[in-house]
């Protein structure tokens, strides 16, 4: 079998034994890179060199007889959003076009204590701003399964990634269902754990209350090494939880739902849900029924407005964070031609860096945050915060986790809702609520749909800090899945 | 009845630091009073007697030990930016005068 095909828990071991090396597992993942990238566009940089010259290091390390954690020699893609000391970081943004930070984010560089070798940066919707990946400034990601449909976003380089093998793991970022969402719509496993779980010092803000980075992989367990390797807390990040990362590994391993109280949440379904997501979805519910879970119907009558919530509180969040973006301390200068002012300046530099979709959302939460209507908006959609914690709270005395399908539709075509904002939007409809109470969510694959063969995903949301409760069910889901299908839900993707 | 005005865009876009062409103003006119518009259903269950949260998790502050750590060097600092003079920003004027 070729090493692309691997899973990362595998790959680390065959590492860790000396049946491979790391630069023989690098070189593999940098031949598929060159082979499908052409068609799929995940990266928008490919490190050869120095993901070379870290697989070296590793082979180096365990030449001399130095442990190596799980990880060590396992190539990884990494979402364009975190700062990167040796290679080019620009959010999407042709406002950060050719940018070399500094410094590396928190999550950088534990992947690099890990040992994890990063072959390169993948595309993003401009900011993480977007759930297709076509607000990105570089051009689309095309999605493994049809290259005529989005991969999901904000992360949908790094979903794009996976499920098409040119990467055994990838990060992404999550507020709003950036995670989830794309590794739902391209038949991978996805997680957002519990918001300060993992740490956003390095990782560009779009929302901050909201931010929350976490692993994709194509199997459960990985994404638990993943997500154990890169969390826990820092004190560079005000906002880190400062308790251990929850048991996420052993976890996965162990995979069972025997006794469990599920919960249903009723308010998701309805009018704007594809009929073949449904059904996967009451298949995945019976699944969990026959594996020994006892299922619950639960209401959330605040989720229905997550979503207007959401809209006013990220914009307005990054409204405010996005105004370091002044052409005046790095990335792109518009206009200075020794006549206009720094404030034309700004403005020009701003209006020629920035993409629609983040224009569109800097004067949202503007408006937003105005005096005359902030009690209106942003101060109601405060209230709505509360209100959807309060809902979460709730189900968790009645169930352990909570399901729902992770989107409404499956990947849409290229183009579909690239001027309608609104309809964009909707791909995020029930991820949202797990973003502005802070919990944990996952997204494990649950089948195709009937209408266009295309992925599904189930979300399971565990309550702050139950993240290896995601992983518990997941990995049970997943087991019982592959059993029935033969493998995982992957093997019948197109081959590219 | 719109919520939003092509006049309030073009002060949103002021207040933004966007320098936008008359067609943009007309074009995120449309979209933004489309949000708008769906958006501000949350003010229906926002009522009086419920606090709003800033923040998903209950945070307090948190203090570190007022240490000297190494930071940026002035090169490092300097190293992306736009345009540079004697170690520091070189900035357009930022006062009012005539150039």
């Amino acid at each position: 079998m070729s090493l692309t095909r691997k899973t990362a828990a595998e790959l680390g071991a065959l590492i860790a034994s000396g049946e491979v090396s790391a630069v023989e597992v690098t070189q593999a993942h940098l031949d598929r890179i060159a082979e499908v990238d052409p068609q799929v566009n995940a990266f928008l940089h490919v490190a050869t060199e120095s993901a070379l010259a870290q697989a070296r290091s590793v082979d180096e390390r365990r030449a001399a007889g130095e442990p190596l954690g799980p990880l060590a020699g396992v190539p990884i893609a990494h979402k364009d959003v975190f700062t990167t000391k040796d290679m080019p970081t620009t959010a999407g943004s042709k406002i950060l076009e050719g940018y070399r930070p500094p410094y590396d984010a928190t999550v950088t560089a534990r992947l690099r204590e890990a040992g994890l070798v990063i072959l390169g940066k993948t595309n993003l919707d401009e900011f993480a701003m977007g759930s297709s990946t076509e607000n990105s400034a570089y051009g689309p990601t095309r999605n493994p399964w049809d290259l005529g449909r989005i991969p999901g976003g904000s992360s949908g380089g790094s979903s794009a990634a996976v499920a098409s093998y040119q990467a055994p793991l990838s990060t992404g970022t999550d507020t709003g269902g950036s995670i989830r969402q794309p590794a739902a719509v391209t038949g991978i496993v996805g997680m957002k754990p519990t918001y300060g779980g993992s740490s956003r010092y390095g990782l560009i803000a779009f929302a901050s209350s909201l931010d929350t980075p976490g692993p994709f992989a194509r199997n459960v367990l990985d994404a638990a090494l993943l997500h154990e390797a890169f969390s826990g807390h820092d004190s560079m990040d005000s906002t880190s939880i400062h308790e251990e990362v929850p048991p996420v590994v052993e976890a996965a391993r162990r995979g069972d739902v025997a006794g469990l109280r599920v919960g249903v949440v009723k308010e998701f379904g309805g009018e704007g849900y594809q009929p073949g997501v449904i059904a996967r979805f009451r298949e995945a519910v019976d699944l969990l029924e026959s594996l020994g879970a006892k299922i619950v119907e639960v209401s959330c009558p605040s989720f229905g407005y997550a979503l207007p919530a959401y809209y006013l509180i990220a914009p307005s969040e990054c409204s405010s964070n996005l105004a370091r973006f002044d052409g005046m301390r790095y990335g792109l200068r518009v206009g200075d031609d020794g006549t206009r002012s720094a404030e034309e300046v700004m403005a020009l530099t701003r209006a020629a860096g920035f993409g629609p979709e983040v224009k569109r959302r800097i004067m949202l939460g503007t408006y937003a945050l105005s005096s005359g209507y902030y009690d209106a908006y942003y101060g109601s959609a405060q209230k709505v915060r509360t209100l959807i914690a309060r809902d979460f709270e709730a189900a968790f005395h009645q169930v352990d986790v909570l399901v729902s399908p992770t989107t409404p539709t499956t990947a849409f075509p290229i183009g579909e809702r690239a001027d309608d904002p609104m309809a964009m939007y909707l791909a995020d409809l029930c991820t949202i609520p797990a973003n502005l109470s802070g919990n944990a969510a996952i997204s494990v694959p649950c089948g195709l749909a009937d209408e266009d063969g295309m992925p599904v995903g189930l979300q399971i949301m565990a309550p702050v800090l139950g993240d290896d409760r995601c992983y518990r069910v997941g990995a049970a889901v997943e087991k019982a899945f592959e059993d029935r299908w033969g493998g995982p839900l992957l093997k019948e993707a197109p081959s590219l | 009845m719109s919520a939003i005005t092509r006049d309030e865009v073009a002060h949103l876009a002021r207040l933004s630091r966007l320098a936008l062409s008359d067609d943009e103003l007309d074009h995120y006119a449309t979209q933004l009073d489309d949000i708008i518009g769906a958006v501000a259903r949350v003010s229906e269950v926002a009522t009086d007697d419920i606090p709003p949260s800033s923040h998903a998790l209950p945070l307090t502050n948190v203090y570190r030990p007022d240490e000297v750590r190494r930071c940026l060097t002035p090169e490092e600092a300097l190293a992306a930016a736009p345009a540079v003079e004697d170690d520091r920003f070189r900035v357009p004027r930022i006062l009012g005068e005539e150039a």
